[in-house]
């Protein structure tokens, strides 16, 4: 989950959101080298005493400072493809969720055996135990098995609302009428935490998503005692 | 034929990927996996044959659309006023 004054993303809880975050840190590390560079370059200008009158043109640093751009910018387009093109490979999932988004809270559909379904609302501020998070916690989580591939069909039963995990590297649109398809594989056990993604109303930012990833066994104990309940 | 169905039905995770739906909009892998259970379930009764064949398609769309739109697609379904045809 998200920290005060974090700086950086969530620990990546996906192999695609570990991608990311080594690209994000690729990426920014070139971007702090060339603002340094000019940075450095504004400071020399301005403070120098020294006034050059006579060189007008120079065939050999217009060549350098047009070649290493284009060669920094092949330096970030590679990985930014390579990871493009993995996030788009073929799933073969092992489990099908559907994640609907009502006017104020998310329900999730297991129905690949039996038809399970229920509701996820917010916790209220006043309900939560003590080291509950405020505003993130929620009454039914979607517990997934760790390490299994999931695909998880994201639609809406009334306004735009957007489905999002950002550990998992995981948001997809919440659109009436339509199924959007997302899939991820969770690399840890752990509770993961998230929050719609798309303005949907006066609750819109107390409909939060809770993902929680146990081993197998605990998953299938967990799945009847839900078709038990409900 | 029916045995390799069968054997496919019973080893069912999930619905599989299918290349006809390559994309990230899989509305129409809902619904023509829908519209086709019931085709085949039409189909294979007017022949007096065995509808199981017709499970695949059922557990296809049972896995990958939401509660409401089937149950909204079977209340049309039996008061004649599906829109798609069967």
């Amino acid at each position: 989950m998200a920290h005060p004054s974090q700086l950086g993303f969530q620990d990546a809880a996906s192999p695609v959101m570990e991608e990311l975050l080594h690209f994000h840190d690729h990426a920014l590390m070139i971007v702090f080298l060339i603002s340094t560079l000019v940075l450095y370059i504004i400071v020399a200008m301005v403070s120098t005493k020294l006034t050059n009158k006579y060189i007008l043109d120079s065939q050999e640093i217009e060549v350098i400072w047009t070649i290493l751009p284009a060669f920094i910018l092949i330096l970030i387009a590679l990985p930014s493809l390579r990871i493009l093109y993995l996030m788009d490979e073929i799933n073969d999932p092992h489990l099908t969720i559907k994640a609907m988004g009502h006017q104020w809270y998310w329900s999730y559909e297991y129905t690949d055996y039996e038809d399970l379904g229920f509701d996820s609302y917010m916790l209220p501020t006043q309900d939560l135990a003590p080291g509950q998070f405020r505003l993130l916690e929620a009454d039914h989580r979607m517990v997934i098995p760790v390490e299994s591939p999931i695909r998880v069909l994201v639609s809406a039963e009334d306004v735009l609302h957007s489905w999002a995990v950002p550990s998992l590297g995981v948001k997809m649109d919440a659109v009436p009428g339509r199924l959007n398809q997302t899939a991820f594989i969770a690399s840890r056990p752990g509770v993961f935490y998230g929050q719609c993604s798309e303005i949907c109303g006066a609750n819109h930012s107390f409909m939060p998503i809770v993902v929680e990833a146990v081993p197998l066994q605990y998953f299938e104990k967990w799945s009847s005692l839900m078709l038990e309940d409900t | 034929m029916s045995d390799h169905i069968e054997e496919k039905i019973k080893n069912y995770r999930t619905a599989p990927f299918d290349a006809r739906f390559p994309n990230t909009n899989q509305t129409r892998n809902c619904y023509q996996n829908y519209l086709d259970f019931h085709r085949c379930n039409k189909a294979l009764t007017a022949r007096d044959q065995d509808a199981a064949p017709c499970d695949w398609y059922q557990r296809v769309y049972k896995s990958l659309c939401p509660i409401s739109w089937v149950q909204k697609w079977d209340e049309q379904l039996e008061a004649g006023n599906f829109p798609g045809k069967i």
